[in-house]
């Protein structure tokens, strides 16, 4: 069987189109290059809808966590508190099994108990909560100048906002949230390893790699695989993050552009 | 576990609780907690130990030995480290095995890696496969530790690195001025005072690690994870005393606690011990105390 052959069958496995069988013995290092990057599929989508969503959700958190108002402080603390405090696999956990208990009161909410949804879920609220911080962290390192000058420009409220406090929040907090993208799309690996079940051999990349690594109990070859799909993507991510950063930071003069780093952090 | 525990079918409330609380298989999930606590205990050191080794290394005027140190620091980045955990508790487990193999059985003539399987002769299987259960378990539990200790070890190089760096550089040309050696402005200057800068960045990544023990129910060590899966499901009163429904929720809404505590009382111990270790330190935060002291 050639390589193009095996691409065909299986390079869209991970969303259940192709050979339904994963292959059983004599694997290739075709096969196994091309089945873990399918399941790369669920990691890109886990980690770009829960990063594009969580997004307004983080900022809202940071304005709340920095509001006056306890009645919009406490429960913005509160949140970043439970979801940055504890590990996101007994989140994943503890939602699973939330959302099947819901589901025999309320058979509405079902489709929670399926990763795409129900993971996706806890990826958002967790994500959001540590975008949240680092925005928050950023709104009160906003230069007094910047606000003051607003201010005297008669400036308020939601103008005041959206034109000095967002784009200078944004401009300080996105090194740092670049780190979280990066650390995000690491943290999709998890999914399949939590409660959340593997339909019909569904899985991401790292359920094809521990498969391969199961069947054949080599680890040198289908992990090595996985790292370098993922080097690749926090790479896309960095390069990405790096345009933004640039058009967020055009109107400063060359050298005091904030360099970016690439600080990945661990697991949460 | 306690005297009235006999009947728990005439068992209410709080009564019937403490006996549930109590069984033999909650004791399980009881040690899988200080198991927990060990492993965090064991690995802290170990790992902080493999990141002081890699930063020295990283700093060291030898060639080789500067890039091992920067390569095993830069290695483990870029990479989701869960993958990291799945693939060292089988390369390590396999490295010894083929260490043992090549020295105690020299005459082997079969090659190790036939197709899909790993064989070596059965003296130099790791557990040996005739010992007891608890052999089987700790050599798990040794496995996981060193796996943690690998992975966390580089990012404490890291944060080592850079606090290494930080020192004021004339600290050190002072040290050079009254001829010291290196090795003596070292250890005499520099690794005392490196502690401070580095607290930031190893309190962080203390958070990280407590955080990152739930994983060992990945590395086949049978720890909380596995008991909350296992206590809270559904139980039916012909096997057991204690019937109940599906409790997994509330296991792991503990854990959820659990962790959440563990967490709080680490942010207000690490807070005690930045402010004692700034103490006298010219540093913002030293002066700012050496201010609210006078």
């Amino acid at each position: 069987m050639s390589c193009w052959v095996t691409i065909q069958d299986y390079a869209l496995r991970s969303i259940g189109i192709g050979e339904r069988l994963l292959p059983k013995t004599d694997f290739t290092l075709c096969q196994q290059f091309t089945l873990i990057g399918s399941g790369m599929f669920w990691n890109i989508y886990f980690g770009a809808i829960a990063l594009i969503t969580g997004f307004f959700f983080a900022t809202a958190l940071a304005v709340g966590k920095n509001s006056a108002n306890p009645l919009f402080r406490k429960p913005s603390e509160w949140f970043i508190f439970i979801f940055r405090g504890s590990p996101l696999f007994i989140q994943f956990f503890f939602a699973y099994f939330v959302f099947l208990s819901l589901k025999q009161s309320v058979p509405f909410l079902s489709p929670f108990t399926a990763a795409w949804l129900g993971a996706l879920v806890v990826l958002f609220c967790n994500t959001a909560a540590y975008s949240g911080e680092i925005f928050y962290g950023a709104l009160l390192s906003i230069p007094k100048g910047d606000t003051e000058a607003a201010d005297a420009y008669g400036m308020s409220g939601w103008s005041r906002f959206r034109r000095i406090v967002f784009p200078t929040m944004m401009r300080l907090a996105w090194p740092a949230y670049t780190n979280e993208a990066i650390f995000l799309f690491h943290a999709t690996t998890l999914v399949f390893f939590s409660g959340f079940p593997v339909l019909g051999q569904r899985g991401d990349a790292l359920y094809y790699a521990s498969y391969f690594a199961d069947k054949t109990f080599n680890p040198f070859i289908p992990y090595p695989i996985l790292a370098m799909y993922f080097i690749i993507l926090t790479l896309i991510v960095v390069g990405v993050f790096g345009l933004v950063n640039n058009r967020l930071n055009r109107h400063l003069p060359q050298e005091a552009k904030a360099k970016m780093r690439f600080r990945p952090n661990i697991i949460r | 576990m306690f005297s009235y525990c006999t009947e728990p079918d005439t068992l209410e409330g709080m009564m019937w609780l403490s006996c549930y609380l109590t069984t033999g298989k909650h004791m399980g999930l009881y040690i899988s907690v200080v198991t927990v606590l060990v492993l965090l205990a064991i690995t802290a050191p170990v790992a902080l130990m493999f990141g002081f080794a890699a930063a020295t290394a990283a700093r060291s005027h030898i060639a080789p030995l500067r890039w091992l140190g920067k390569g095993y620091t830069s290695i483990v980045r870029g990479v989701p480290d869960i993958a990291f955990f799945m693939f060292f508790v089988i390369a390590l487990d396999q490295g010894f095995e083929w260490m043992r193999h090549k020295v105690k059985c020299p005459d082997w003539s079969e090659p190790i890696r036939q197709g899909n399987d790993f064989v070596v002769c059965t003296a130099a299987k790791l557990p040996l496969s005739e010992s007891p259960q608890w052999v089987h378990e700790t050599y798990a539990f040794f496995l996981a530790v060193l796996t943690f200790a690998i992975v966390f070890g580089a990012f404490a190089a890291n944060v080592l690195f850079g606090a290494m760096r930080a020192v004021p550089r004339a600290q050190l040309e002072t040290a050079e001025a009254y001829g010291m050696t290196r090795r003596q402005t070292f250890w005499r200057i520099l690794v005392p005072q490196m502690w401070v800068y580095a607290l930031p960045g190893l309190s962080n990544l203390w958070m990280v690690l407590i955080k990152a023990t739930p994983l060992l129910f990945l590395l086949g060590v049978e720890d909380i994870v596995y008991w909350a899966r296992e206590l809270g499901g559904t139980k039916n009163a012909r096997f057991t005393d204690y019937p109940h429904g599906d409790w997994r929720m509330w296991y792991f809404l503990a854990l959820l606690v659990f962790y959440l505590t563990f967490t709080k009382v680490s942010e207000v111990v690490l807070e005690r011990i930045m402010k004692r270790l700034t103490h006298g330190q010219a540093t913002a935060g030293g002066e700012a105390q050496r201010r609210a002291e006078a």
